[in-house]
């Protein structure tokens, strides 16, 4: 007998994959937009890169220890990690093809979004006026770089839920929907995942040096 | 990322599992309690004067490296089944990248700020005498 016809092509677990013909459109997409999302961190990791190397490149004007309000930072942090629980819950309530819960969830997961932003852009208009502008530093401008891209992003999303949601109002859960709909709750996972670095790198070392 | 599951076109919505959605929130749950519990740690250890001042800072990465898996775990369902694999190592070839930008640009420009300092030195000598 030969080595061929003890190999059973069919029962081959590597060549298998083939038999059950291209993945679900479901798969494919998830993963397609899973590599963007990654290549955004990688982004937002060269923007990390550039804000830890000039955090101290004050030039004479204010150091992070003098801006930075810690209770501020700790509204943000849990209005973004609220928002993306219910994001969690709002995933849930698509699941169960429940509309009210997913409507529900995603107001809060929304408001949540939104009083984020409001703490934010109130921290970025106090710094303003006391002359913490983007152009009196080095600092300042990777400062407002890495936070503020961070908050374009969240506006990005909001305006994506808010459009999610009239989808769902009008076409209900069809299968474009439901994968749109996927796809935001990662976007809006990743940005808390992002925003954990921030809090971490920019406010609390920052702070402390 | 349970896209099989949660993508599939409405299939069975009144054959809803109960019981996986139970475990969903349970699994989500338990992710915002594990995130609270770092997050607060990483406050309290910023402000508290009882720590070594000089490690606190490592200590705030760790907690924040500790807060990224808990949220890829339970909030983007990264798990280590076969359904999973693609996404795995996807995140690692990030990982990789951005391990390569953030490590290599700090340690390049600290390399090129120690070596740039006579020089800067001589610059004050000329401006200050």
């Amino acid at each position: 007998m030969t080595m061929a016809a003890l190999y059973d092509e069919a029962a081959d677990p590597l060549l298998d994959t083939a038999a059950d013909g291209p993945a679900p459109k479901a798969i494919v997409v998830a993963y397609g937009f899973w590599i963007f999302l990654l290549s955004d961190i990688v982004m937002f990791s060269a923007i990390f890169a550039t804000y830890a190397v000039l955090a101290h490149a004050t030039a004479g004007g204010p150091s992070g220890a003098q801006l930075f309000n810690e209770t501020r930072v700790l509204v943000e942090t849990g209005c973004l990690l609220l928002s993306s629980y219910t994001c969690g819950l709002m995933s849930l309530g698509i699941e169960a093809r429940h509309r009210v819960a997913t409507y529900c969830a995603a107001a809060v997961t929304f408001a949540l979004g939104v009083a984020f932003l409001a703490v934010e852009l109130s921290e970025f208009a106090g710094m303003v006026a006391r002359g913490a502008t983007p152009e009196r530093s080095a600092f300042l401008s990777a400062f407002f770089t890495l936070v503020g891209c961070h908050g374009l992003h969240v506006t990005f999303g909001l305006l994506w839920l808010a459009v999610m949601m009239a989808q769902v109002v009008t076409k209900g859960f069809r299968d474009t929907v439901l994968r749109r709909l996927f796809c935001f709750s990662l976007f809006w996972h990743a940005l808390d995942i992002i925003w954990v670095g921030i809090f971490t790198v920019v406010y609390l070392i920052g702070a402390r040096s | 990322m349970s896209a099989q599951t949660r993508g599939n076109s409405s299939d069975s919505v009144q054959g809803v599992n109960r019981k996986a959605l139970r475990f969903g929130f349970f699994v989500y749950t338990v992710g915002l309690l594990l995130a609270i519990i770092l997050t607060a740690t990483s406050f309290w250890a910023a402000s508290t004067p009882l720590l070594w001042a000089p490690g606190v800072s490592l200590g705030l990465a760790v907690l924040a490296v500790a807060q990224m898996g808990v949220h890829l775990v339970f909030f983007i369902h990264i798990t280590t089944g076969p359904d999973n694999t693609n996404n795995v190592l996807a995140l690692a070839f990030g990982l990789m990248v951005v391990t390569l930008v953030v490590a290599g640009s700090l340690w390049i420009m600290a390399n090129l700020n120690a070596n740039m300092m006579p020089s800067t030195d001589l610059m004050n000598l000329h401006t200050q005498y």
